[in-house]
């Protein structure tokens, strides 16, 4: 499948976005585990 | 949205919203209110940090299912008005991307309520969200009439999944819960069915009124209206709550029915016509909100 230089562009800033956002929950992850920690500890 | 502009069906191609349009957000209000509520409602309080760990994997196990319900319905999906804008049937993503995202989802939910909460709860969850998968969406839903009998009590786990959480235990209390909501949405759903104009039929899925007729429908509306309001008042009685939820179990319960009722004995077949099945389908919502909000209430101010 041939992509236009436009299709290309899109998808990249998909891509992009979509990173972004795993990026984002991946820390909400990392802080929610931290917080689950200590209340398992209290 | 701009995602609409070319519809490349890549994997590549889907935005991060269609992954969120999977998740059937609307229906995840109802689901975190309920299990919110089941967990508030407990005998034991729950640290904030793991009641909202447990409220999180009830909507993502929810949010698991709808991806699932999406990747298995594609097909009837791009048949029907309201759902052909869908990831799936409008070509934005395609088909492994949702079963990816479902199985992933669904299974990190149960294994972290497992890991926070206790094993309990992780259980009647995986049952939940396989129950809406396999039971409902693949097994029932094009076969049967019913089916959205059965799709109640996928929508009524989660408040049993929240005491669970908060106890280890199930009781009879969040039992009864669980049965008002599966015999509340009946009459909630074919309601709105008698009024609108779906295109399920086009689709090839039996939806009671298309099936049967108006007259049945509104018969079925009734009958499972009386269990529900038994079920939603029987907590009183047994002595699992106080008069503040009694009270306002009976008086909520007493006007579905008569609403229930007017719509059972209606003669009217034009839906633009239809306004005492609009109410009855309005008030379900609220029904549901203020039985749930009673039992939190009753349990806090008693």
């Amino acid at each position: 499948m041939s992509l236009t230089p436009q299709e290309e562009a899109e998808i990249r800033r998909r891509q992009k976005s979509r990173a972004l956002v795993m990026a984002l929950l991946l820390g909400g992850f990392v802080i929610l585990m931290y917080a689950i920690s200590i209340a398992k500890m209290l | 949205m701009a995602s609409k502009a070319y519809s490349v069906a890549n994997p590549a191609a889907a935005d991060w919203r269609d992954f969120l349009a999977l998740t059937k957000p609307r229906v995840l209000s109802l689901v975190v209110f309920t299990g919110l509520c089941g967990l508030l409602a407990a005998p034991q309080s729950v640290n904030p940090v793991l009641g909202f760990t447990a409220v999180l994997c009830i909507a993502l196990g929810a949010a698991a299912a709808g991806a699932l319900n999406q990747w298995y319905e594609a097909d009837i999906d791009a048949l029907m008005k309201r759902t052909a804008g869908r990831p799936l049937p409008a070509g934005r993503m395609d088909r492994q991307s949702a079963l990816h995202f479902g199985v992933g989802l669904g299974v990190f939910s149960v294994i972290l309520m497992g890991l926070a909460l206790n094993l309990l709860a992780a259980a009647i969850l995986a049952v939940s969200i396989l129950f809406y998968v396999v039971v409902y969406t693949i097994w029932l839903k094009r076969r049967t009439p019913q089916n959205i009998v059965i799709g109640g009590a996928a929508g009524a786990f989660p408040a049993l999944i929240g005491w669970a959480a908060a106890t280890g235990r199930v009781d009879m209390l969040p039992v009864l819960l669980f049965s008002t909501v599966f015999l509340w949405t009946p009459p909630h759903f074919w309601a709105l069915a008698l009024y609108i104009n779906s295109d399920y039929a086009r689709a090839g899925v039996p939806m009671l009124p298309a099936v049967v007729g108006q007259r049945a429908t509104r018969i079925q509306i009734m009958l499972y209206t009386v269990p529900m309001a038994i079920a939603a008042i029987a907590p009183w009685p047994l002595g699992l709550t106080g008069a503040i939820y009694g009270v306002g179990a009976s008086l909520l319960s007493g006007l579905f029915l008569l609403l229930a009722l007017r719509v059972g004995f209606s003669h009217v077949a034009e839906q633009a016509k239809m306004k005492s099945e609009r109410q009855l389908f309005a008030f379900s919502i609220l029904y549901l909100f203020l039985i749930f909000g009673l039992v939190v209430a009753d349990k806090v101010i008693a």
